[in-house]
């Protein structure tokens, strides 16, 4: 077993005992992702960076004041923006692009010592639940060749799962983070909204986006949600509220929680494995102490349709900036174009089809004459999702059991053709964005085809905490430990 | 208090080949905030920069920036507001508009749309004394503005500099109140001036720092009290707006070409057609603006990346508190404390330094007196010399001690301009001045008396003259005078004069 | 909803994306498609709601007047296709 397997936890401790150097751990890392070109999760390597940020780590954990995240390796998604390194969001639109800054999650997490590895593979601006939509090709699922890591996370679940990495960042607009979790038996958490800063992270969908850690473990989860949550100054949504010691509040004791199952996450379309997945999952808690209701979350139903209207509307606005003037690509002019022609050969050209649609989509539910039939009723919408959560929490339900997905990772190609079908598979994880609560996804259980199952816990606004116990509860009683076997 | 009642100005009427017209003019005034940093950034607004040296990265639009809004710029808006007499909505938010266009950078500028952060308000516009045009405000806006495209730097190339990107501007919107091409000036003009009172604006137009939207239509006579009377807009006609006009004079001259060709294309048989047209002040014509006419759906929504901005009510009694005295009751006090005509008082309340000079001037002073000398000596040099009233060489306090000299009769009215050029010219205390330079009038009746009657003796044929015809004593006022070298003064000679010839 | 060509060529063109002609049927389906499943929303009682303003409720935050950023024309141009003189090149914009 070489250090590259080893969770934040163990390798924190590891590093603090001198057993193991950040630097070692970085090679070792480095070279697991050098190695894993099939797998297309690292789009850009920074080995000479990683190696660097090793060493400063190392001397800091000499000096013995070292944070957990000191000397951990990470891959960073592309969306995020690294000083002086490309960050594309995978897309070709920002080819070549290299920030000036660097996203305040990174910067948090680098103050930690923290060491980056690269950045990793996504859908393009996000978009997607595949990463099929992606400039640098689909990211594949370490668990079996040819199939979906899920998305958009899809490079960071790929390498956590596969070990390239200890951990990784992800963003979660619609379910970014907690579905490809689920695709690669690993742990995600998207937070609460406003509790991580968006600032340089490239926007998808400014009121859903949030980003959070993607783990091989709920502690994992916990420690580095510390480090990168944090009122931002430089973020207007994001909130002024003190961070808990997560991984303190993991006692693993739920006795008398009551945990919520939403009857109406029970529809069609899902898979008997989820079903039972999820039977068994609530047994779980509930041998845990816990007391087990049903609850009833009448609009879920209509979120997704919400999402897809808010979500392209927002996105339309925040990619009108991609247009060939101040960095990334500008596409080849022919004599006499204009700037109008500019503008679409440059667009036509680097953003990707769903991208486009998406774009499109979000331009007409927003147009003069469309905006209160789609745009203002959405947002109606919403706020009544949000009011079935917040009816459910007032009446003592202190955490919600949910599947993650409908179905284990499937085949890329499979779902590429309808777009409607393709975003069916957000429809668990939706409704959390649209109502900005916490949602982390823990593995549970292998599909009949031997791929991870994972379900998904739903928290009370800024009580991550509590959530990440409750996950840790159902963690430890699932005890996933199985492994993809690396053919890569 | 000032007087409100007065009378409305008559409507521009233009004489068309077939009938009358009328004009009716609505304005948006784009204000820049007075304010160090931008409105969403910690960038500069300083003016005249090396290109694209004052950008934050959020003002670029670079990937995953946000924008957080300056505090300032906030209270600017409601100060102007309450400047303005307008509603203050303590709850607004921003909306993005968005348009693709190289000088706005994310594609979209954050306006406010749906809840503006002022609501209706008005101007008081005068056009003479007694009469005066009430221009209602419908709202105030606080908006991004977008950077600056320079086209003849290059043959195949339009430049783009965003050191104005996102600077804080002010969108004032009347309603369509205003009726003619002078209105329209007047009401910039005293809209200028209350903003550069309250601090919120400084007004330079040149800089672009002012620009004004003018809407205008033009109808029969009778239309317009037909929509004052319902609000219902169909009975005016079809509006064009003009867009950025930074200028008085290419204001009035856009609305007069502007009102003309409405006129010949209706009085044709033709329509107009509601467009957004450009004023070209070298051809004097406005000529249709078609890059603006292809975006017209702005699909304006609420910024995902702000928050709704609440503010308190207590926080806006703060600011109310600390309201500076606007031009229209100043110059009613000015009228009312120092006696001042209607003019006299509009010229001294024009700027607010100036204003402030003048109070300074004529605290403890005749009022009257003091004005004449802010007005036409000290007003006449800076305008000759092409100065402001705050580059004055001469101070109020210099000026009022001038005056105090006179006053106490020992320079007179000459002296003290004598004294002003050369207070102006080298400085120092006028009293000390005038002792230096033995600038005293002569006030020894003992002395005058002997000038008296040494003239007197010598022109019996005058003194004949003056007897048979008393206004020509002054003949001898004049003469005593020339005789003591300009130091007597002119009060006690005149009486004398008066007194020997028997007057 | 039924997107109809001529509308799917007025969308893209408001996206500022080039679509060939050819391509718009196939795009007015694909948003036909979409836009019918969003009509779900049409079911919904929504009344007696307000939309949602803000994710989570809280004050929005100010920054000082205070000039704390910019010059730096070097970084804001680093990345810019066409960059001359301190500026940003564009074709030329025609009024």
């Amino acid at each position: 077993m070489t250090s590259n397997t080893l969770t934040i936890e163990a390798a924190r401790n590891a590093l603090r005992k001198r057993e193991i150097t950040a630097v070692e751990l970085t090679e070792a890392c480095l070279a697991a992702a050098g190695a894993s070109a099939k797998l297309n999760a690292f789009v850009h390597h920074t080995p000479d960076l990683a190696l660097e940020m090793a060493k400063a780590a190392d001397a800091r954990l000499a000096s013995g004041d070292a944070p957990s995240m000191c000397g951990i390796p990470l891959g960073i998604k592309d969306l995020f923006c690294t000083r002086g390194v490309p960050s594309q969001a995978a897309s070709n639109i920002l080819s070549g692009f290299t920030p000036e800054y660097e996203s305040t999650v990174t910067t948090k997490l680098f103050a930690d010592g923290a060491v980056m590895l690269g950045k990793l593979n996504m859908d393009e601006f996000a978009m997607g639940s595949s990463n099929e939509n992606s400039a640098y090709g689909p990211a594949i699922n370490p668990w079996r060749d040819g199939l979906t890591p899920g998305g958009s996370s899809g490079g960071s679940a790929a390498a956590v799962a596969a070990d390239l990495c200890i951990a990784a960042t992800g963003t979660d607009t619609g379910g970014s983070i907690r579905q490809p979790a689920a695709f690669t038996g690993t742990v995600g958490i998207k937070p609460t909204y406003g509790r991580v800063s968006r600032w340089g992270v490239v926007a998808y969908a400014s009121s859903l986006d949030q980003a959070g850690p993607m783990t091989k473990s709920v502690r994992d989860a916990a420690i580095m949600l510390g480090a990168m949550a944090g009122h931002d100054a430089k973020d207007s949504t994001s909130a002024d509220i003190a961070v808990p010691d997560f991984e303190a509040a993991l006692t693993g004791d739920i006795r008398g929680k009551k945990i919520g199952i939403p009857r109406e996450y029970r529809m069609d379309g899902m898979s008997d494995e989820i079903d039972v997945l999820w039977r068994r999952g609530a047994e779980m808690l509930r041998d845990a102490g816990a007391t087990i209701v049903d609850i009833s979350l009448p609009h879920t139903k209509y979120a997704l349709p919400a999402y897809y209207v808010i979500a392209p509307a927002e996105a339309s606005s925040n990619l009108a900036r991609y247009d060939g003037v101040r960095y990334g690509m500008r596409a080849t002019l022919d004599a006499g174009d204009g700037i109008t022609d500019m503008y679409e050969k440059t667009r036509a050209k680097g953003f990707g089809k769903e991208v486009q649609r998406r774009v499109m989509v979000g331009a007409y539910v927003l147009s003069a004459g469309f905006y209160d039939a789609y745009y203002n009723r959405a947002r109606k919408v919403r706020a009544l999702i949000k009011r079935d959560f917040e009816n459910a929490f007032a009446d003592g339900v202190d955490a919600i059991l949910a599947p993650a997905t409908p179905t284990p990772a499937f085949e890329i190609g499979k779902k590429s053709g309808n777009p409607v079908e393709a975003y069916l598979n957000d429809v668990f994880t939706v409704t959390l964005n649209l109502a900005g609560l916490p949602g982390v996804s823990v593995p549970v259980g292998l599909s009949a085809s031997g791929l991870p199952l994972g379900l998904q816990l739903i928290g009370q606004p800024w009580q991550e905490a509590e959530l990440l116990n409750h996950a840790y509860v159902l963690e430890k009683s699932a005890g996933f430990v199985a492994k993809p076997a690396k053919w890569w | 208090m000032l007087d409100l009642t007065f009378e409305n100005p008559k409507p521009k009427v233009i004489a068309g080949a077939l009938h009358d017209w009328e004009l009716v003019i609505g304005m948006e005034i784009h204000a820049q905030v007075s304010s160090n940093a931008k409105l969403f950034s910690g960038a500069s607004t300083g003016f005249g920069a090396e290109p694209n040296s004052h950008v934050a990265f959020v003002d670029c639009a670079m990937p995953g920036m946000l924008p957080v809004i300056n505090e300032f710029c906030i209270e600017q808006a409601v100060r102007t507001g309450l400047g303005l007499k307008a509603a203050i909505n303590l709850r607004s938010a921003f909306d993005r508009k968005n348009y693709f266009y190289p000088d706005l950078p994310q594609g979209y500028q954050i306006s406010q749309l749906y809840h503006p952060i002022v609501g209706e308000g008005e101007v008081l516009v005068e056009m003479g004394p007694g009469v005066a045009r009430l221009v209602r405000i419908e709202r105030i806006h606080l908006e991004q503005d977008a950077g600056k495209s320079i086209h003849d730097m290059d043959p195949n190339s339009s430049f783009v500099d965003f050191n104005r990107t996102g600077v804080a501007l002010m969108e004032i919107v009347s309603r369509p109140d205003i009726r003619g091409p002078e209105e329209a000036a007047a009401y910039v003009t005293k809209l200028r001036q209350i903003l550069r009172y309250l601090g919120t604006c400084d007004g330079n137009m040149q800089n672009g720092n002012l620009r004004a939207d003018v809407n205008v239509s033009v109808c029969r006579p009778g239309q317009y009290e037909r929509y004052q009377a319902t609000q219902d807009f169909s009975h005016l006609g079809t509006r064009c707006e003009i867009k950025n006009m930074n200028s008085m004079r290419f204001i009035q001259a856009a609305i007069d070409y502007e009102a003309r060709r409405q006129i010949a294309i209706l009085e044709d048989g033709g329509s107009v057609a509601q467009e957004t047209r450009l004023y070209d002040p070298d051809r004097n014509e406005t000529r249709s603006m078609r890059s603006k006419e292809e975006a017209h759906d702005y699909r304006y929504f609420p910024d995902p990346d702000l928050l709704p901005l609440e503010i308190e009510q207590a926080w806006v009694d703060g600011i109310a508190a600390t309201m500076p005295e606007l031009p229209d009751a100043k110059k009613a006090r000015f009228m009312g404390d120092f006696g001042l005509t209607d003019y006299d008082a509009n010229v001294l309340t024009a700027e607010l330094d100036a204003a402030g000079f003048f109070e300074e001037v004529a605290k403890g002073r005749d009022g009257k007196q003091a004005a004449n000398w802010v007005i036409n000596e000290l007003f006449g040099r800076l305008n000759k010399e092409g100065l402001a009233i705050e580059a004055s060489p001469i101070s109020a306090a210099q000026l009022g001690g001038i005056l105090d000299l006179m006053a106490k009769g020992e320079i007179s009215g000459k002296m003290a301009k004598d004294l002003f050029e050369i207070v102006w010219t080298e400085g120092g205390d006028p009293a000390e001045v005038a002792a230096a330079r033995g600038m005293k009038q002569v006030t020894d009746t003992g002395a005058i008396e002997a000038a008296v009657d040494e003239i007197i003796a010598a022109n019996p044929a005058q003194v004949e003259k003056a007897k048979a015809n008393p206004k020509l004593a002054g003949w001898f006022v004049g003469q005593v005078i020339k005789a003591t070298g300009g130091k007597a003064a002119p009060a006690t000679v005149n009486e004398l004069v008066n007194r020997k010839l028997g007057l | 909803m039924s997107i109809d060509t001529e509308t799917a060529r007025k969308v893209a063109h408001l996206a500022r994306i080039r679509v060939e002609e050819a391509d718009l049927p196939a795009l007015a389906g694909e948003l036909s498609n979409i836009l019918t499943f969003m009509e779900q929303l049409n079911e919904v009682d929504v009344s007696e709601v307000e939309p949602m303003t803000s994710v989570t409720p809280m004050r929005l935050k100010r920054r000082a007047d205070v000039v704390t950023d910019g010059d730096m024309q070097d970084k804001v141009l680093s990345n810019a296709p066409d960059a001359r003189e301190g500026f940003f090149a564009v074709p030329k914009v025609v009024e």
